[in-house]
C-alpha cells in the first residue's frame, strides 16, 4: 500500500468517497494507479502493447465464459457442441470466432510486447522480476492456448495434444509415467479432455493474477522509455491519465480494427482446414502443425535431428525447446550492457533485428514439412537463436561503444523536436504540461 | 472577431471531439454487449422445436390424466367423468381465487357431442413444481411442494398459487389426436 | 523509421549470405517428395467472396439439388438441419414438403420399437448408412467422409507469398475450389511415371494422393434445373460447391454484413480518439 500512498494526490470530495478512502481505499489505488501515475513523456506506440493486451485478456475471458455455457467436454460431444455454437447459438459463430482469433492477436500482442522490452533494454536492471513475471504470463498463454486448441476436438486438436504430451516421454525413465498422468489414461481421451477444459477456464484467472503482480513491479519501477534512461524530474513525465489512457485507446483501436478484419473476413485463416474434421484417432493428417503462434519453437523441436553423447535426437529436440524459453528467464543477467535502449546500441540493434527476423524465419520453417533443405535452415536459424542470447548479449555488452546518451528524457525530447523543426519552442520545458493549455 | 471568441470556438470543438468521442465508446459499448446477452436466449434448435406436437388420445378414459410435454415443459391432458364436470360447474365464485368460468377450459374434439377434455400447464403456478392429481369433490389437483390445490379444470381453489394453471395453444386436430402448440388445425 | 528498414536489410543480407551455403548441402541429399495435391486448385468467381460477398440462393437450391439426387447417396450432411432451408429461400411449405420427402428414424414408440416417419423440419439430413462399418463395406473400406463441413475442412496450402496477399484479398475460398476442382479433375490421363493404385481413380486434384476410391461422380445433365441452367459438369460442380460452402458456414453473409458495419464504426471511432488523443498530447512537447 505505501507504495500507492507515495505519490498520493487522490482527495476524495464526496462524503461517501470519504467514507470508503478511510475503510478499503480502493478508489484511491485506482486513482494513484491509473490516473495520477506518471508515465514518461516520451513512450511511442511500442508501448501501448500492455493496455492492449490487458483488453484482449478480457475479451478472451469473456467470450470464453460464454463459450463454456455452450460447450460440452466429451469426446463425443466436443465437434458437436461447436458446431452447434456455429450454427444455432444466436451469434455463437461471432464469439467462437472471436475467442478463436482472439487467441492468435492475443499472440501477437504479446510478440510485440516483449520485442518491445527486448529493444528497449525493458529487462534490465531494476524491472528483472517484471520481465520474469512476463515471461510466467507467457508460458501461462502457451499452456492455455495449447489447452484450448484440444477442446474442439478436431483433427489438429486430437494429433497436437498427443504430439505435444510426447514431449514428456523423450526423458528418460520418468517420461512415459508423466505423460499417464498428463492424459490420464494410454492415449489423449476423455479425461484428457475434460481436465484440459478444467485447466483451460482455470489458467486465465491465473494469468490475470501474474497480470496484477506484473502491474504492481511496474508501478514500483516505472515505466522506461525509448531512451533507456531513467525519469529524474517531473518534466520528464506526464500524467498516466489523460495522457497514456488516450494513446492507448487510440492504438487499441487500431488494434481492433485489424483484429475484426480477421474475425469477420478471415475467420478461419489462422486456423487449420484439419481442425473442421472430427478428431479421429486412428488417422494421422499428413502434415501436424501447431498454432503459428507456437511454430518458431516447433522449428527448433523438430531441428535437432542428430544424438549428442547420451542424449539422443528427441530429447535433444525437447530440451532444445524448452531452453528457447528459458533462456528469455535469465536474459537480465546475459546482458552485459550498462545502456538500456537499443537506440542507443549500434550494434545490438542490428543483431536484434536479426534476431526478430530469425525468429519469423524459424515461424515459416516450422509450417514447412521437416525435410531436405528445411532441415538444414531450421538448425542454422536455431543456432542463430541460442548464439544471440549465450554469446552475442553477453560479450556484445562488453565491446561494443554505444552512442552518446541525452542527460534527461525532457532533454532527448527537446532535442529531436529541435531537430526535425518542430513549432514548439523551449516553453514547454520548465512548465508542467498541466499548466499549458 | 475578438479573442474571446476564438476560445469559446476553440472549446467547443475540443469538447465537441470529446463528447463525441464518449459517446461512440458507449455505443460500442452497448454493440459489443449484445452478442453477450443475445447467446444466453434459446438457441436456433432449441427454438425449432417448440413447434406443436400431436398426442394420440384415443386411449385416455374419462377420469384420466397423461402428461406431455412441448417445449420442454409438461403439459396435463385430463379427461373428466361427468360428476368432475359437475362438480366444477357448480363451483361457486367465492371458493375461487382466480375467478373464472369453467366451461371454456373444458373442450374436446368438434365432431363429438360431450366436451370432457382439459388441457393445462402441468407446472404449479405457485414455484413450479407438479401438482398430484387427485380426485376429492372439487380437488382436481393438489401441489405436494407447497400445498396448492387446484379443481379439474385447474383453477386454484387454496393455497399461496395466484392463479389459475395457464392453457397453451392446443386444438382438436380431429376424433383421436390433440395438438399443442397451436390454435389451428 | 529509416533505422528500422535499414537493420531489416542487413538482416535479410546476413540471411542471403547464409543460405547458399544450406541450398549447396540439400542438393547431394535430396529427395523426391511429391507434394500432393499435383495440380492446384483452379480458382473460381464465388458470389459469396470478398468483403460484399453474398450467397446465391439460386445457385445454393441446384446445388442443393445436386448434392440431394448424386452425393447423397454416399455423404452424409448429418450437421444440417432441413429447418436451415428457408436460408436457401425456400418457403415454409417447400421445407415442409423437402423434410417430408426424406424418411427419419425415431423413437422408441409405446410398445418400445424405433420407427421411421417422414421427416420434420427440425430433424437433421438423414444419413445414407446406418454406421461407419456399413459405410466402409458399401464402399471398398473407404467410408465417404460426411459434407457437413467438408468446405471448411478441405483446402490446399497456398505457400509463400501467396499466404501474405491472400490477407488482403480476403481469399478465404480454398474449399470450394478445391471441391470444384475435384470434381471436374477426373478423366485426365496420368502421367507416365504415376502409379495408380487398383480400385482407386486417378485426379491430379486429389489432396492426399495420386487417386481416390470415389469414382467420377459427375458428368454433365446427372439433374435438371429448375431454373434451367443448362446442368453442365462446371455448373454443377460449382453449384455443389457453393452449397457444401453454405452448409459448413451458413451465417456467411450475415458475418460480413456485420463486419462491414464493425469496421465502419471501429474507424470511425478510431479516428475520434486519434483527433482526441492530438487534443490531449498537444498541451506537451513529446
Amino acid at each position: 500500500m505505501s507504495t500507492y500512498e507515495a505519490h498520493g494526490t487522490y482527495t476524495p470530495t464526496s462524503g461517501i468517497g470519504k467514507w470508503v478512502d478511510a475503510r478499503m481505499p480502493l478508489p484511491r489505488m485506482m486513482y494513484d494507479s491509473f490516473v495520477a501515475y506518471p508515465v514518461p513523456r516520451n513512450l511511442n506506440y511500442a508501448y501501448t502493447f500492455g493496455g492492449i493486451l490487458s483488453f484482449m485478456l478480457i475479451s478472451q475471458i469473456l467470450t470464453g465464459v460464454v463459450l463454456a455455457m455452450h460447450y460440452v467436454a466429451s469426446t463425443g460431444l466436443a465437434f458437436t457442441s461447436v458446431e452447434n455454437i456455429m450454427r444455432d447459438v444466436n451469434h455463437g459463430w461471432l464469439l467462437r470466432y472471436m475467442h478463436s482469433n482472439g487467441a492468435s492477436f492475443f499472440f501477437v500482442a504479446v510478440y510485440l510486447h516483449m520485442f518491445r522490452g527486448m529493444y528497449y533494454g525493458s529487462y534490465k536492471a531494476p524491472r528483472e522480476l517484471l520481465w520474469i513475471l512476463g515471461c510466467i504470463i507467457y508460458l501461462l498463454m502457451m499452456a492455455t492456448g495449447f489447452m484450448g486448441y484440444v477442446l474442439p476436438w478436431g483433427q489438429m486438436s486430437f494429433w497436437g495434444a498427443t504430439v505435444i504430451t510426447g514431449f514428456f516421454t523423450a526423458f528418460p525413465v520418468v517420461g512415459q509415467p508423466i505423460q499417464e498422468l498428463l492424459l490420464g489414461g494410454y492415449a489423449v481421451g476423455d479425461p484428457t479432455l475434460n481436465r484440459f477444459f478444467s485447466l483451460h477456464y482455470l489458467l486465465p484467472f491465473m494469468i490475470a493474477g501474474v497480470v496484477i503482480l506484473h502491474v504492481w513491479a511496474l508501478h514500483v519501477t516505472g515505466q522506461t522509455n525509448p531512451t533507456g534512461i531513467e525519469v529524474k524530474s517531473k518534466t520528464d513525465t506526464v500524467a498516466f491519465t489523460p495522457y497514456a489512457t488516450i494513446k492507448d485507446a487510440f492504438a487499441m483501436m487500431v488494434f481492433f480494427v485489424v483484429f475484426a478484419y480477421f474475425v469477420f473476413y478471415l475467420p478461419n485463416y489462422l486456423g487449420h482446414p484439419d481442425n473442421y474434421i472430427e478428431a479421429n484417432p486412428l488417422v494421422t493428417p499428413a502434415h501436424i502443425v501447431p498454432e503459428w503462434y507456437f511454430l518458431p519453437f516447433y522449428a527448433m523441436l523438430r531441428a535437432i535431428t542428430f544424438n549428442v553423447g547420451p542424449i539422443d535426437s528427441k530429447l535433444g529436440g525437447v530440451l532444445v525447446m524448452f531452453g528457447s524459453i528459458a533462456l528469455l528467464f535469465i536474459m537480465p543477467w546475459l546482458d552485459t550492457s550498462k545502456v538500456r535502449s537499443a537506440v542507443y546500441r549500434p550494434w545490438y540493434k542490428l543483431f536484434f533485428w536479426i534476431f526478430v527476423a530469425n525468429a519469423i524465419f524459424l515461424g515459416w520453417l516450422g509450417s514447412k514439412p521437416a525435410e531436405g533443405v528445411y532441415t538444414m535452415m531450421a538448425q542454422i536459424a536455431t543456432l542463430y537463436y541460442f548464439v544471440f542470447f549465450l554469446i552475442i548479449l553477453p560479450v556484445l555488452g562488453l565491446i561494443e561503444t554505444p552512442r552518446r546518451l541525452p542527460n534527461s528524457i525532457t532533454e532527448a525530447v527537446l532535442e529531436r523536436n529541435r531537430k526535425s523543426g518542430a513549432q514548439q519552442v523551449a516553453s514547454g520545458t520548465a512548465a508542467s504540461p498541466e499548466t499549458r493549455g | 472577431m475578438s479573442e474571446e471568441t476564438i476560445t469559446a470556438d476553440e472549446t467547443t470543438r475540443r469538447d465537441f471531439i470529446y463528447v463525441a468521442t464518449g459517446m461512440l465508446g458507449v455505443v460500442g459499448a452497448a454493440g459489443l454487449a449484445w452478442p453477450f446477452i443475445d447467446q444466453m436466449r434459446p438457441d436456433a434448435a432449441v427454438r425449432a422445436a417448440g413447434q406443436p406436437v400431436d398426442i394420440d388420445i384415443s386411449s385416455i378414459e374419462p377420469g384420466a390424466a397423461i402428461i406431455v410435454t412441448w417445449r420442454g415443459k409438461p403439459y396435463f391432458v385430463r379427461r373428466l367423468t361427468e360428476a368432475e364436470i359437475g362438480a366444477v360447474t357448480e363451483l361457486p365464485e367465492s371458493d375461487l381465487k382466480d375467478p373464472a368460468p369453467a366451461e371454456p377450459r373444458i373442450g374436446g374434439p368438434a365432431d363429438e357431442a360431450t366436451k370432457d377434455w382439459v388441457v393445462v400447464a402441468a407446472n404449479c403456478t405457485h414455484l413450479g413444481c407438479i401438482p398430484k392429481v387427485v380426485d376429492t369433490g372439487a380437488d382436481g389437483w393438489n401441489c405436494p411442494c407447497h400445498g396448492s390445490v387446484f379443481d379439474f379444470t385447474g383453477r386454484i381453489l387454496r393455497g399461496p398459487a395466484p392463479i389459475n394453471l395457464p392453457q397453451p395453444p392446443h386444438v382438436f386436430a380431429d376424433a383421436s389426436t390433440l395438438t399443442i402448440g397451436t390454435d389451428t388445425v | 523509421m529509416k533505422h528500422v528498414i535499414a537493420t531489416i536489410g542487413a538482416a535479410a543480407l546476413a540471411m542471403a549470405l547464409v543460405l547458399p551455403g544450406a541450398n549447396a548441402a540439400e542438393e547431394e541429399g535430396e529427395q523426391h517428395t511429391v507434394h500432393y495435391p499435383l495440380k492446384k486448385p483452379v480458382e473460381q468467381d464465388w458470389s459469396f467472396a470478398g468483403p460484399f460477398g453474398k450467397y446465391d440462393k439460386g445457385q445454393l437450391q441446384r446445388g442443393f439439388k445436386v448434392y440431394a439426387n448424386v452425393c447423397s447417396a454416399c455423404h452424409s450432411l448429418k450437421r444440417v438441419a432441413f429447418r436451415d432451408f428457408h436460408e436457401l429461400g425456400y418457403s415454409e411449405e417447400e421445407v415442409d414438403a423437402i423434410a417430408a420427402g426424406y424418411d427419419v428414424e425415431d423413437g422408441p414408440n409405446a410398445d418400445g420399437e424405433m420407427f421411421t416417419r417422414p421427416g420434420l423440419p427440425t430433424d437433421y439430413f438423414p444419413s445414407p448408412y446406418e454406421n461407419e462399418e456399413q459405410a466402409k463395406v458399401a464402399n471398398n473400406g473407404a467410408i465417404p467422409p460426411d459434407f457437413s463441413l467438408i468446405a471448411k475442412a478441405r483446402g490446399v496450402e497456398r505457400g509463400f507469398p501467396l499466404f501474405v496477399f491472400d490477407v488482403f484479398t480476403q481469399y478465404a475460398e480454398g474449399g470450394p475450389d478445391y471441391i470444384y476442382s475435384l470434381l471436374t479433375g477426373y478423366g485426365e490421363e496420368p502421367a507416365e511415371h504415376v502409379v495408380v493404385p487398383d480400385g482407386l481413380y486417378y485426379n491430379p486434384h486429389f489432396g492426399s494422393g495420386v487417386a481416390l476410391a470415389m469414382a467420377q461422380p459427375l458428368y454433365g445433365d446427372d439433374v435438371e434445373y429448375d431454373d434451367g441452367t443448362p446442368a453442365t459438369i462446371e455448373q454443377e460442380a460449382k453449384d455443389v460447391a457453393a452449397f457444401l460452402m453454405w452448409a459448413a458456414e451458413p451465417h456467411m453473409t450475415e458475418r460480413k454484413e456485420m463486419g462491414f458495419r464493425v469496421m465502419l464504426f471501429l474507424i470511425i471511432f478510431a479516428a475520434f480518439l486519434y483527433l482526441a488523443k492530438k487534443q490531449v498530447w498537444s498541451r506537451v512537447d513529446h
